[in-house]
């Protein structure tokens, strides 16, 4: 297809065990550099990045954008409110555009599932999945596996228990994947009306009662009712939703006291989680903002830096 | 992912390594070190404000040398840290680059002297690179460089304040420090 080496990141799919040990070893040399007195590396200098953001968005483009200067990149910020994309100009001709003043990486952003993919075919440049509709998140996972890791040294046999709607979540999708490939179990709970219409081929446990779980759980992942995504009601209310559930403190208590409370943000106390839930020192969910920029420090360092690729170019094709 | 694997684990164009002559002994190489550790002491009048900073992966033995080294002859314990200088380099995009392990720089640096150590001093590319890397830190007093082996065909103005053994060599040879002495050979 090109000469040069295709480097994206669309999918969790498309990283093995190899793949993700490699980006998470990587990030530790990267989350030293975040400690420094100039926590400032020459590494991308030169290379310039554009943010493509169709959906609202504050911790993943802040996070990119911190990793980007850290790494001494250029970035282009853009803006669907006030760009051409309200004169009518279409996704096509808007990369064809970003792409043709010679950038070096998209990070995207859509309402669409696969809109990352479809970019690939229009651009040099290398393409970041931030998040497309309701398919994939993948820097989001690799931060919650990263922060996981740095917690229990190994993921083989823990139990992570992904709560919510789970309907709605890229992230839910990209987690399952990615924990599943660390070698964890994965249980999903959640209402029958907030799971996908099946869940052939995951690699998952299904549950519906939170409470029967919570005592052999070592990650509790809380998922936000995806409110903006859902086209009719799938909860009788948000109340009741809390109440069955929820991470109220009765249940926190009775998850093991070494195990995590997780929660990709933004969070809504008081649905999805009791607000001094989130307080505990056992919520991490501050520690993976943090790691969410030493995550994607290493996904820009190796897909614009390193020279190597973090997929095979046919796997990314195919 | 398989493929690339390979690929980064299959020798380079230029083939493995073959050692041809034994340049330094490991008894040399300890002489060697002894003799920098009081070289270092001497010219900065003691190991007060000294920082010992070994070079990912080739210096980091060689500097728990020196300052063992030191810890003998004075007495005092002198922090000693690992440096990464990977992201700092000025070949990005001509060859595939990855951080080799994790820097680790003890305390603050500022007002010391560092003294950085890495086992084969060539080009002087990656030593630039690592002096960029120490002021990310803060601001040493002053930095300076012991090696093992000095082997010539420096690309940039820099030289060593602290030499193992000069050691004259062609561009197409290859230098090997390791754990039981220094090795002179090629890559076939």
């Amino acid at each position: 297809m090109k000469t040069r080496g295709v480097r994206h990141l669309l999918s969790m799919a498309d990283l093995d065990r190899d793949a993700i040990e490699q980006l998470l070893n990587l990030t530790e040399s990267f989350a030293e550099v975040s400690e420094r007195s100039i926590p400032k590396v020459p590494a991308l200098r030169g290379k310039t990045l554009a943010w493509l953001f169709y959906e609202d968005s504050t911790r993943t483009r802040l996070s990119f954008e911190t990793a980007a200067k850290r790494l001494s990149a250029d970035t282009m910020n853009f803006s669907v409110s006030s760009s051409s994309v309200n004169k009518g100009e279409s996704l096509r001709d808007t990369v064809e555009t970003l792409s043709a003043m010679g950038i070096d990486g998209i990070v995207v952003r859509h309402g669409s599932a696969g809109v990352p993919q479809q970019i690939t075919q229009w651009t040099e440049a290398s393409v970041i999945n931030a998040g497309d509709g309701s398919h994939q998140h993948p820097t989001q996972s690799l931060l919650d596996l990263y922060t996981a890791r740095s917690h229990f040294g190994d993921l083989d046999g823990r139990r992570i228990t992904i709560v919510g709607d789970i309907r709605h979540s890229r992230v839910a999708r990209s987690n399952v994947l990615g924990f599943a490939t660390m070698g964890a179990t994965v249980t999903l709970v959640a209402p029958p009306s907030l799971l996908p219409p099946s869940l052939e081929g995951w690699p998952v446990e299904v549950e519906h009662d939170l409470d029967a779980v919570l005592e052999s759980t070592d990650i509790c992942y809380l998922l936000r009712m995806q409110l903006e995504r859902q086209k009719q009601a799938v909860v009788p209310s948000l109340r009741e939703f809390h109440h069955e559930y929820g991470l109220t403190v009765a249940r926190a208590n009775r998850l093991p006291t070494d195990s995590l409370i997780m929660h990709p943000g933004p969070m809504n106390r008081g649905v999805e989680i009791s607000g001094e839930v989130a307080d505990r020192p056992q919520s991490v969910v501050t520690e993976q903002v943090a790691n969410g920029v030493s995550v994607r420090m290493a996904v820009l360092f190796l897909l614009l830096g390193s020279g190597l690729d973090v997929v095979d170019d046919r796997r990314v094709a195919a | 992912m398989a493929e690339r694997e390979r690929r980064l684990k299959s020798p380079s164009p230029g083939g493995t390594f073959q050692a041809r002559t034994r340049v330094m002994s490991a008894d040399d190489v300890s002489r060697a070190v002894r003799r920098m550790a009081h070289e270092i002491l001497e010219r900065n009048h003691g190991a007060d404000s000294l920082m010992v900073v070994g070079m990912q992966t080739g210096g980091v033995a060689l500097a728990q040398g020196i300052v063992g080294a030191i810890g003998e002859i004075e007495g005092t314990q002198v922090p000693v840290g690992t440096l990464d200088a990977t992201m700092h380099r000025d070949d990005f995009g001509l060859r595939p680059v990855l951080p080799e392990a994790v820097t680790e720089i003890p305390g603050d640096l500022s007002g010391r002297v560092v003294v950085i150590v890495d086992d084969v001093l060539f080009t002087g590319r990656t030593v630039r690179a690592a002096m960029d890397a120490i002021h990310s830190y803060g601001r040493p007093s002053a930095i300076q460089l012991a090696v093992m082996v000095d082997r010539g065909h420096r690309e940039l103005p820099i030289r060593p304040d602290y030499v193992g053994k000069n050691l004259p060599t062609r561009l197409d040879e290859v230098v090997d420090v390791h754990r039981d002495g220094v090795d002179l050979g090629e890559l076939k």
